[in-house]
């Protein structure tokens, strides 16, 4: 742990918006809570996914080394901060960036970050989020306030929740989309960010914008909720709005998203949204994890239903300013260059840099500007070139930088002047790499590498590809170029492998009584079209064949292609059967261990291979309910008003025991009722009506008692501010402390005996 | 000024000849046979980025990596937990792992003559900004509390220092050159 962590808090102060204040002090409150052992691990684990604090493989603090599996010596292995995760052992922190929208503060402050907490490495992931690795649970509030202070959050970043908004990086200056999509992916990002309707949800919930249906930046075929933009024309005029779709999703189970409403008005995306949530939150799985997604529920459920149910949501909810308030201001989002427009690209002779230029430009709809993308190996920075980037986005640019879904990064509005500049300081920073969006441009998740569920090494294999395919580099054929790989360490398909040319997720096999690392090897998907199609598994082939298969694959389509027949339809025409049958034999015969051992370990991983380290993956969040939440949340409070008593601030203390009653007794409403609301008088008088008319909240031995003490709270509180002395304020922490254990209590007899709430008797 | 989260890096003599393969081969074995006084927990391989961190042995209380960072290959100790004891204390454990860990390397590397350590020449960095902020003042002070420790270190009076960076953003640090070489062998 940072000896500095206080000391940001003191240097930070002031200098943070209130509310994420606020919230990082509470996830301070759970931590400490967690370490006193007064939170639930599983509810823990929950609260802190959700401020995107990650688990990362060995933090069961066992680690295989190849012959056996082994404890790590953590001096503490009993404290946890999750179900079988031991509290010291390192994790991931997710950050969450909006439509991968970044600024040169933000790129320092991430460099700072990386170098401070993490191994020295920023990792760009698949959904534009930038991810730092071998973070200690203790130093996350200090990372928290540090990103708070640049604007960014990393609330929901991870768990049960409406992960980042994802977009299109070129929205705005794209020749081809319909029109900028970034306002409208800022205004979802800030009316779901911790809204109360998206907060019960039995697993993730994706969004994304897309500019356009051709290309694939949005990706809009494979969220939960995809938004791609369009225009009519309605009485001769051109009225925004967007194609919406409903229950996309890859994972083990992929599925393609379905068109919700051909034509959605600016003004109804946000209502639409959130009625969804709603939906999602009250009809969602919650106890099968693998069925909990959107996609099941809409297949479950049927698309009329679900577009019936979200409709009446619609109409129910109240009018809410946010929807339409941010759309008064949408001119206020153009970007504007720094530098004037340029004149015709400028070429030279050198062969790099000429490369470089027709694969990492691309003309803006605005006449003489580009933008570049910075490819990025495996998603990977160093901190110098972070910092480096943000000088040179500052040099050329209004800072306007964003990240990628291919885990790269865009520098717009670069005036066509400036290119050849812009190529030199890139360079500088080792950052002038060609093949953005080409065959080397390789997208993988971190399968093995830091991921529990990673079965083979995603980034081990995605580096050996690359560096082989470099080294062939002007050999390459043209027909190839342009393909699209991408490599997922399991089946899970974080590396998106259904979404490309050429796909790759891992997998084992058992040869000659050893477990191999393998990769199937995945065809027939489609990038374009927002990932109009998703490929299927044909083979899997031990790892250290990858190379050999991609190889005799690639050179098949150049034998055979017809035309300028793309890949996709190439397999189509082909069929996987005879692709197969070309990889049938790198399936056979592996040599015995003891002449290739090499065979039997991974890529970048010299350890004989096995599965041992595999464990259970985050990704979905634990299953907590709505009402172990809001009760976790009442326990934060009691002990809030605890420390408040201490500090000698005894009506402060008053209102925080106070409020901690309300939501316990919230906890349980919410249980038969889920639509109630934060009011005061609408929680007691639902909790009177529901659990004390009915007497299911009677307790066995005092009958009344800790009901009451909830009715005179507030009865007192109603006709305004308490002045508790110390002592009666400890009186009333007591008695709030009493009614929140009453309510686990009741809560208890509820699960023991389910039918108590339908009979409505008394568990007298 | 507090001198926590210490780092040491020590710089490859002359090219290095050795295949990075083999280093992480070496790095999975010290993980397996715990051979460092912190806790070892896992490998990680960032050859692809330029000039960055390449190897990363991560542990719990310190790093250690074979890192390349301003173009020159050195072996980074990054100590991660709080070091009780006056700055002199925090230093002195910092080089003493580094160079624990470079005696290490070269005695497992296949041939020996393909990766030697500078015995002169190492830099100091303060990996924490709030504690350290790179300015001016703070270089002063920190380049005396590194040569007050070079001093009770190895009695070298004569080491002359640069500050590693002017750059405002970049870590506190400073580059030390000895006037006598670091026996290796005589540190614990």
């Amino acid at each position: 742990m940072k000896a500095s962590n206080e000391l940001w808090k003191e240097s930070l102060a002031g200098k943070i918006p209130e509310q994420l204040v606020e919230e990082i002090e509470t996830f301070e409150v759970e931590m400490q809570l967690r370490s006193q052992c007064k939170v639930d691990e599983k509810v823990f684990a929950e609260t802190r996914l959700r401020r995107g604090v990650y688990g990362q493989r060995y933090d069961n603090g066992r680690r295989h080394d190849g012959t056996e599996s082994k404890q790590l010596g953590y001096s503490n292995q009993k404290q946890t901060k999750g179900p079988d995760t031991v509290w010291d052992a390192p994790g991931m922190q997710r950050i969450k960036i909006p439509y991968g929208g970044l600024n040169p503060e933000q790129l320092e402050l991430l460099a700072e970050l990386a170098e401070e907490y993490s191994d020295g490495i920023a990792h760009i992931t698949t959904r534009q989020d930038v991810q730092l690795h071998y973070i200690h649970v203790e130093n996350t509030p200090a990372i928290m306030r540090r990103l708070a202070s640049v604007g960014i959050t990393t609330r929901e970043a991870c768990g049960n929740s409406v992960r980042n908004v994802t977009g299109c990086p070129f929205a705005g200056i794209c020749r081809d989309e319909a029109f900028d999509v970034t306002p409208y992916a800022h205004a979802l990002t800030q009316f779901l960010l911790g809204h109360p309707d998206a907060q019960n949800f039995g697993r993730k919930f994706k969004p994304t914008f897309s500019g356009c249906a051709q290309h694939s930046c949005g990706l809009t075929a494979m969220h939960d909720l995809g938004f791609t933009a369009a225009i009519r024309e309605v009485d001769g005029e051109k009225q925004r709005g967007f194609k919406m779709y409903v229950g996309g999703g890859l994972g083990a189970v992929p599925r393609q998203a379905k068109l919700f409403d051909e034509f959605v008005i600016p003004e109804e995306i946000l209502p639409l949204s959130q009625a969804m949530a709603k939906v999602f939150g009250k009809h969602g799985e919650k106890k099968i994890r693998s069925r909990a997604r959107l996609k099941f529920m809409i297949e479950k459920m049927g698309m009329e239903q679900f577009k019936q149910k979200v409709l009446e949501e619609r109409e129910k909810l109240e009018h809410d300013p946010c929807w339409t308030d941010y759309l008064e201001n949408i001119d206020s989002w153009q970007e504007v260059p720094l530098h004037p427009a340029g004149e015709t690209l400028p070429e030279n002779g050198d062969p790099r840099f000429n490369q470089w230029r027709s694969e990492n430009l691309r003309q803006q709809r605005q006449e003489g500007y580009v933008t570049a993308t910075v490819t990025l190996p495996l998603g990977d920075m160093a901190p110098y070139q972070m910092r480096g980037l943000a000088e040179i986005v500052r040099q050329f640019t209004n800072g306007t930088v964003r990240s990628t879904v291919e885990q790269n990064l865009v520098i717009r509005w670069v005036s066509n002047d400036d290119v050849p500049a812009l190529y030199e300081a890139l360079g500088a920073i080792g950052l002038n790499e060609p093949g953005a969006s080409c065959i080397t441009d390789i997208v993988a998740c971190p399968g093995t590498d830091t991921c529990k569920l990673g079965i083979s090494s995603s980034r081990g294999l995605a580096a050996e590809l690359r560096n082989r395919l470099e080294r062939k580099g002007f050999e390459l054929d043209e027909a190839i170029r342009n393909l699209h790989i991408k490599i997922s360490g399991c089946f899970n398909s974080c590396g998106q492998h259904h979404v490309c040319d050429i796909g790759f997720y891992g997998a084992n096999r058992t040869v000659k009584g050893f477990k191999v690392p393998h990769f199937q090897v995945v065809l027939g998907g489609q990038w374009e079209e927002n990932a109009g199609s998703y490929g299927l598994p044909i083979v899997a082939i031990p790892s250290k064949r990858v190379p050999d298969a991609l190889e005799r694959i690639t050179d098949l389509f150049v034998r055979t292609r017809e035309a300028d027949e793309a890949f996709t339809k190439f397999v189509g025409r082909i069929g996987k059967a005879k692709i197969r049958q070309i990889l049938e034999d790198l399936t056979e015969e592996l040599p015995e261990p003891e002449a290739e051992p090499t065979f039997y370990a991974d890529w970048g991983d010299p350890r004989q291979y096995s599965i041992g380290d595999i464990g259970k993956g985050e990704c979905a969040g634990e299953v907590v309910t709505q009402y172990e939440f809001e009760m976790a949340g009442a326990e934060r409070m009691i002990f809030g008003a605890q420390v408040s008593l201490e500090n000698g601030n005894p009506p402060q203390a008053g209102e925080e025991a106070y409020a901690a009653m309300l939501r316990s007794a919230k906890a349980l409403v919410q249980i038969q009722y889920d639509d109630v609301t934060n009011d005061a008088e609408e929680i007691v008088e639902e909790f009177k009506e529901r659990y004390f008319d009915t007497e299911i909240f009677l307790d066995p031995f005092a009958g009344p008692k800790f009901a009451n003490y909830l009715f005179a709270a507030y009865d007192a509180f109603s006709v305004g501010a308490v002045e508790h002395t110390s002592e009666s304020a400890h009186h009333f922490v007591e008695e709030a402390q009493l009614f929140v254990e009453a309510v686990h209590t009741c809560y208890n007899r509820i699960r023991s005996e389910p039918g108590i709430l339908s009979n409505g008797t008394s568990a007298r | 000024m507090e001198l926590q989260h210490v780092n040491v890096k020590i710089y490859v003599e002359g090219e290095l000849r050795i295949d990075l393969e083999q280093l992480i081969e070496v790095f999975h074995r010290w993980v397996s046979q715990q051979t460092t006084e912190e806790l070892l927990i896992d490998v990680a391989d960032y050859r692809h980025v330029p000039a960055g961190p390449s190897i990363v042995l991560v542990g719990h209380e310190a790093d250690y990596a074979l890192d390349h960072a301003d173009d020159r290959c050195g072996l980074v100790y990054n100590r991660k937990a709080v070091v009780e004891g006056s700055n002199t204390d925090r230093l002195k454990q910092a080089l003493r792992a580094a160079i624990a860990a470079c005696k290490q390397l070269e005695s497992e590397v296949d041939r020996p003559a393909d990766l030697r350590f500078s015995r002169q020449e190492f830099e100091v960095i303060i990996n924490d900004r709030v504690l350290a902020p790179n300015s001016e003042s703070a270089y002063s002070d920190c380049r005396q509390e590194v040569e007050a420790m070079l001093q009770s270190f190895c009695g070298d009076t004569g080491c002359s220092f640069q500050r590693h960076s002017e750059d405002p953003r970049c870590r506190l640090g400073v580059v030390v050159k000895t006037s006598q070489p670091i026996d290796f062998t005589s540190v614990a």
